[in-house]
């Protein structure tokens, strides 16, 4: 994908992750605006689970996901022979560029110029807007948390709400100079400008691209979540709607959505349901007075195969894209969405994007958790996320010989002094008189303990070995 | 995450007390206090003498060769089929939970997933195996606790902590915004991203000063040596304890030491 590319204008080196971290760590406004939304959101889901049995409903949902993936290739095939029958096209894209050529293709074959789009991670996955853009083809974010972060010319900072990095005051000032809205803190107001300038770009587009949130092989039908109407809009006003989506995002059964989406919308943003919930299953029938004449499905893959043909890694693929692990992140609260420079941040990122990337360019990604497990017990489809992490560290430094690394750039991130620290280490841990003895005489010369340790001594005094160790005491006792 | 079958055993004769390396360099006296809890309920406590780390910081560093190896040497540590007690949520979740995965298709599975079944963290032990019952002796204070993330989610003990100090009737255990919240430390994880784990523990500092505690005790010392560092670089007035010193200061009455 271009990501990796470094000639693309767009890149954001991911290895760079240390000094974005340090920069949003020292900036007022991003720690304030994430601390505050991060908040709100966990209170919000917490009240939306209230007297649910909350873990019953997350097997269940674990269950629901586990079963569609042991089933992806036949749910695919099912899928794609029952939209064929409803009368949606299916492509199918074996990475984003391969996405990107077939949604122009389509746009090319219908002379479309300008294309709305409904909020999709996918398409940000596979930077269609810029795609796009250098094939004369606009489009148009129709999301208004996408609007916002299009007219910065930025990125999501979230999955599900992508300009959260951003506060009023900061959206009224880019909305001003971008669109010339008056300055105000009014969010109705805000809103109703964006809406205002929104409304007449759906009316001409000529093609509009969504999402999926779950596709649903039994009955061919295609499920979209939103609350803005937009994700409606986008897929009936234009004359061609096409969805774009990854390949794990089948499920079997129609009896399958109703779990995953209390689920989805409960952890996501703290709703029982959101305000709109689209089914779209075929394009304008004859008796039908609106509706797009074309619609298609693109099926992204993107490396999914390749995390799918592992049993233990295939469960990043159980994900219903909620936001709920980054929600809960203390490290995603503390640096926001852009400084893992990827496009989708936070734990899920962690273990989706060296996938997607490779595990030399990611290679810090899963390094930036303290592995406090508070992703894995809020996750509604319970990813053993922190095992994950865990996993991707040891394929990072190629650390087991018993189990040989599989993720594409494993490796890269061996050094041969750290190799040679943890060896030495072990040497001394698994032999028990060297590490009596070591210890005892570290105890003996801790006032030459140095004061200075590095990065943790920066924020905190040096620990200070005691004057005799437990073992020592316990000998004395006669133990 | 918690383990969903935990089935605690009746209460046993003999225990194995694993200290694990922070308590036995930096914390002698919380392994001190975990002993002479243990023993006051009557049991025989045996510290076995070749123990050294349990393998963590390696495990989660991703170098599992390292790790196995200093785990395998603790595996062949206890022999009878007495419960081992950890006095770390993190250590004892890497016996409990990383252990049988760590072990797996190796010689050594049954045995690890064996140590795993009988490892419990220690509060968890005190209160759901002996039925400790602390009368306390101390002058009245107001106290927050820490929970470390590995003792709430992967042992699955966060309400231990609160009930053990409930029974002390002089002791009023306040608690600060955001307790399940990481407090930063994370092994490795403070070295290699010291900017971001000196701002979760900055805000963790924050919050348990502005509870007005005068101290607070955790579970694990990993958290302990990271809350009660950045409390006295910053000179945030801050005293913290390992739960298992606090409990035995206040209930110890001579007879025991």
């Amino acid at each position: 994908m271009s990501q990796a590319s470094s000639e693309d204008p767009h890149h954001i080196d991911v290895k760079e992750f240390h000094p974005r971290a340090r920069a949003a760590i020292a900036d007022p406004k991003i720690r304030q605006n994430f601390r505050k939304a991060m908040d709100g959101l966990i209170s919000k889901r917490k009240d939306a689970f209230e007297g649910m049995d909350l873990e019953a409903l997350r097997d269940l949902g674990a269950n629901i996901r586990l079963r569609a993936l042991a089933n992806l290739p036949d749910l695919l095939e099912q899928l794609e022979k029952k939209l064929t029958e409803n009368g949606i096209k299916v492509h199918w894209a074996i990475d984003g560029d391969e996405a990107c050529r077939i949604v122009r293709d389509i746009c090319v074959a219908r002379n479309a110029k300008t294309v709305i789009k409904g909020k999709s991670m996918v398409s940000e996955e596979m930077e269609l807007n810029h795609y796009l853009e250098e094939h004369d083809i606009k489009a148009l974010e129709s999301d208004l948390g996408e609007y916002i972060v299009q007219l910065a010319g930025e990125t999501p900072s979230h999955i599900i709400m992508p300009a959260i990095h951003k506060n009023t005051g900061e959206i009224s000032e880019l909305m001003h100079e971008k669109t010339g809205t008056d300055l105000s803190n009014d969010v109705e107001y805000l809103t109703a400008s964006a809406r205002q300038q929104l409304r007449e770009k759906f009316m001409n587009a000529d093609v509009g691209v969504s999402g999926v949130n779950f596709a649903v092989a039994e009955t061919g039908t295609l499920c979209l979540v939103e609350n803005e109407g937009n994700g409606r809009m986008t897929t009936t006003v234009p004359p061609c709607h096409i969805a774009v989506t990854g390949i794990e995002k089948v499920v079997g059964n129609l009896e399958d959505v109703a779990p995953l989406l209390a689920l989805l919308t409960r952890s996501a943003t703290g709703q029982h349901i959101t305000t709109y919930f689209n089914m779209i299953s075929s394009p304008r029938k004859p008796e039908e007075l609106d509706g797009p004449e074309e619609v298609h499905l693109v099926l992204v893959d993107n490396g999914r195969s390749s995390i799918y043909q592992d049993d233990e890694l295939l469960d990043t693929l159980r994900c219903i894209r909620c936001g709920a692990c980054m929600n809960h992140c203390p490290v995603y609260t503390r640096v926001g969405g852009h400084t893992y420079g990827t496009t989708y941040p936070g734990p899920i990122g962690k273990i989706l994007m060296p996938h997607l990337i490779g595990l030399d360019e990611g290679r810090h990604l899963p390094t930036a958790s303290s592995l406090c497990g508070a992703c894995g017990e809020v996750c509604p489809v319970k990813i053993p996320i922190p095992d994950l992490l865990v996993r991707l560290r040891r394929e990072s430094v190629d650390g087991d010989k018993l189990n040989p690394a599989k993720v594409r750039g494993h490796g890269a991130k061996r050094g041969t002094l750290e190799a040679l620290v943890w060896k030495g280490w072990s040497w001394m841990h698994a032999r028990p008189g060297a590490y009596r003895f070591g210890t005892a005489v570290a105890a003996r010369l801790r006032k030459l303990q140095p004061g200075q340790l590095g990065g943790w001594t920066e924020y905190r005094t040096a620990p200070r070995l005691a004057a005799k160790t437990l073992h020592e005491r316990m000998k004395e006792r006669g133990q | 995450m918690a383990d969903p079958i935990k089935v605690y055993p009746p209460k046993p004769s003999h225990v194995y007390f694993y200290a694990t390396c922070l308590i036995d360099m930096f914390y002698p006296d919380a392994g001190m206090a975990g002993i002479q809890l243990l023993e006051r309920e009557g049991i025989k406590v045996c510290f076995p003498e070749d123990q050294t780390c349990c393998g963590q910081p390696a495990y989660t560093s991703g170098y599992h060769d390292e790790a196995r190896a200093v785990a395998k040497a603790q595996l062949g540590l206890f022999p009878e089929d007495w419960p081992i007690v950890v006095p770390s949520g993190s250590c004892g979740g890497m016996m409990r939970k990383h252990y049988p995965s760590l072990f797996k298709d190796t010689d050594h599975e049954v045995k690890a997933a064996e140590v795993a079944a009988r490892t419990w963290e220690l509060t968890d032990f005190l209160l759901n195996v002996c039925h400790i019952k602390l009368k306390d002796l101390g002058e009245p204070t107001t106290i927050a606790m820490h929970t470390s993330c590995s003792a709430r989610r992967e042992m699955g003990v966060a309400e231990v902590g609160p009930k053990l100090i409930g029974q002390l009737q002089n002791v009023n255990l306040v608690e600060q915004v955001r307790a399940e919240e990481c407090c930063g430390f994370g092994g490795t994880f403070a070295v290699r991203h010291p900017e971001i784990s000196g701002a979760m523990v900055s805000e963790k500092v924050d919050t348990l000063t502005d509870t007005g505690a005068e101290a607070f005790v955790t579970t694990d010392c990993g958290c302990l040596m990271n809350i009660s560092g950045y409390a006295e670089k910053n000179g945030k007035p801050l005293a913290g304890q390992h739960i298992v010193s606090f409990l035995w200061e206040r209930t110890d009455n001579g007879s025991g030491s």
